[in-house]
């Protein structure tokens, strides 16, 4: 690596892909409690396995976020970190609160969680990814805080490029509207409408800043295309990022409350949500075809053109499948969603923070890229986890349509109960993919575990 | 895109754009703010109901219900499930929880009091009463 204090990435990508292996396998907990209801009941119900499926995912990005932008930025400045003590200060406390933060949902029961920890004083817990107790909620307040004053102050006194700009523009702006995790009124509609702020104004919204950040420093890497043409392709990509997708909020406020206005707002410009992924897809083809260089690492080549086409798929695809209000009006809500979800996750976050670490870890590493062998057996996990997750996603779609035909359309509808064990077979189906998903992941931290000649760095 | 399209134009719509639609987002907002007391039953937020949000949040529902559908979809949708079940059956399933069958998905016994239980009932029935432009399409949820 070019900079010593680089060296700081390392801990929290490790981090990151130990907490993403907790992830899966609380995944195929849930994925069997949706066949056989009571597995693990009463020990682990099914709302304590989401919670932590759903909050590893999230703690594991961050992680991986932070660990990129800590590689990233003294590269892009062109100087050391401003203070690589900091960094690893803050790499502890963030993994302990998060390790004490799923112990808590796993061995206290929920409503005493919340009186231990000050619920009372400030109700923010139970509700949908915002989880966490107080305390929590303000440690990663305080860490983000702590974390941008890092990574502003490296910049402040190096080189200032576009991709550290976006990267920190996508930084502050995922702190920022972290801030309304702490508004919850009791207003209903008006929770439901600020909880979206976080929610989706961070995966539809500043976190693409982030992927688009991530995907470009890598690109220009391995590709060595000039500077000024991926940056300027970063520039559009994420305009029509956020040009779509700060009003196509509304297309979550189509049945919470809110005027129904927002039918119109939310469904004209979600639709056009695909185009900056779609642009991203043909960005990052665009840019290995005009590749001046042979990286030798084709791992991360790969997770890369991965990213592009995943996320298209996942974020843009499958969300403008159920965008629209009147079709949302049927799938709203069912495993339409859940499909949606998992694709879109993967494709755009899982994916890009797997192309960054698989492009800076050998570095940190001390080699320009892995062995062969190694790279073999990385590119072996990311199929399997890919085509597991495509079927993943394909077979929840056909959960949902059934689920919406049977609960929702038919004149004679079933109820929610004698709906699932109709579409049973296929979440069977998704617990199998689920299983394959998993072997993928196993591959992908034996690859690090494989030796073989490397490259040393040039 | 060569040529006299510049990155540092490429940066300047980028700011442009985002100002200009993050200030309609706003502007769309402060009108729906506006709007909200016709539809968002806020006139009945009594301390009841507002006791039930609490219960609801602290008990998780959401990690395994949806709630005008968002949550999780693992269990039923419970934005109507006040007209669908009415009050009395609400807090007898909510006690008689779980149900033990073997291979059915369980909900955990919470060991609510009486009067724990009519304020959560009285914020099912609050939500249910929220102008949600007819969603769910029927009463299954």
């Amino acid at each position: 690596m070019q900079y010593k204090s680089q060296a700081v990435a390392k801990p929290y990508f490790i981090a990151a892909i130990g907490l993403f292996i907790g992830q899966i396998v609380f995944g195929l907990v849930m994925g069997l409690q949706y066949v056989i209801g009571d597995f693990l009941f009463p020990m682990l119900p099914f709302n304590v396995a989401r919670m932590v499926h759903t909050n590893l995912l999230i703690v594991w990005l961050l992680f991986g976020f932070m660990g990129a932008a800590y590689y990233m930025v003294p590269e892009e400045s062109e100087t050391e970190l401003y203070s690589p003590k900091l960094a690893l200060a803050l790499f502890w406390i963030f993994l302990v609160a998060g390790a004490a933060t799923v112990l808590g949902y796993l061995f206290v029961p929920y409503a005493t969680l919340a009186e231990m920890t000050g619920n009372d004083l400030l109700a923010t817990m139970g509700r949908e990814f915002l989880e966490q107790p107080l305390p929590t909620k303000l440690g990663i307040v305080v860490v983000a805080l702590a974390f941008l004053f890092n990574i502003s102050m490296t910049m402040l006194k190096g080189r200032k490029t576009a991709i550290s700009m976006v990267l920190l523009l996508g930084l502050w702006g995922l702190a920022i509207f972290f801030l309304f995790s702490f508004y919850n009124p009791h207003n209903l509609v008006k929770d439901k409408y600020y909880w979206w702020w976080v929610v989706h104004l961070w995966v539809e919204g500043v976190w693409e800043l982030i992927l688009g950040a991530l995907l470009a420093f890598v690109l220009i890497k391995v590709t060595g295309v000039d500077r000024e043409v991926i940056e300027k392709w970063l520039y559009v990509i994420i305009t029509l990022t956020l040009v779509t997708g700060i009003i196509g909020t509304g297309h979550h406020y189509y049945w919470i409350g809110a005027p129904e206005y927002w039918q119109w707002w939310g469904s004209i410009f979600s639709a056009l949500e695909p185009i900056p992924f779609f642009a991203m897809t043909v960005f990052a083809f665009n840019m290995v075809n005009r590749r001046r260089r042979e990286h030798p690492n084709k791992a991360a080549v790969l997770w890369a053109l991965g990213t592009g086409v995943m996320a298209f798929l996942g974020a843009g695809v499958w969300g403008f499948l159920h965008t629209l209000a009147p079709v949302n009006y049927y799938t709203h809500g069912s495993q339409i969603t859940a499909a949606h979800g998992h694709m879109a996750f993967y494709g755009a976050y899982v994916m890009v923070v797997l192309t960054l670490i698989s492009y800076a870890m050998p570095i940190l590493r001390g080699r320009a890229a892995n062995s062969n062998k190694a790279q073999v057996v990385e590119m072996w996990s990311f199929w399997l986890m890919t085509i597991a997750m495509v079927f993943i996603t394909l077979f929840l779609t056909a959960a949902g349509i059934l689920q919406v035909w049977l609960q929702r359309v038919s004149d004679t509808p079933m109820g929610f109960m004698a709906t699932q064990d109709q579409v049973a077979l296929f979440y069977w189906m998704r617990e199998w993919a689920g299983v394959a998903f998993f072997i993928g992941l196993i591959l992908y931290v034996i690859s690090f575990f494989i030796k073989g000649e490397s490259k040393a760095i040039a | 895109m060569s040529g006299v399209f510049t990155k540092s134009m490429a940066r300047n719509i980028f700011y442009g754009g985002t100002v200009f639609f993050f200030l309609l987002f706003l502007a769309l907002t402060f009108d729906t703010n506006k709007e909200l007391p016709k539809r968002d039953n806020s006139q009945n937020l009594t301390p009841q109901v507002i006791a039930g949000k609490k219960i609801w949040e602290t008990r998780n529902c959401i990690g395994c219900h949806t709630l005008l559908g968002e949550g999780a979809y693992f269990a039923p949708e419970l934005g109507n499930v006040y007209p669908r079940r009415g009050p009395d059956f609400i807090k007898a399933w909510i006690q008689a929880q779980p149900t033990g069958t073997p291979g059915r998905r369980q909900m955990p016994q919470f060991h609510l009091s009486d009067e724990e239980l009519d304020h959560l009932v009285a914020f099912l029935k609050y939500t249910s009463e929220i102008n949600t432009a007819n969603w769910p399409p029927n009463l299954e949820g």
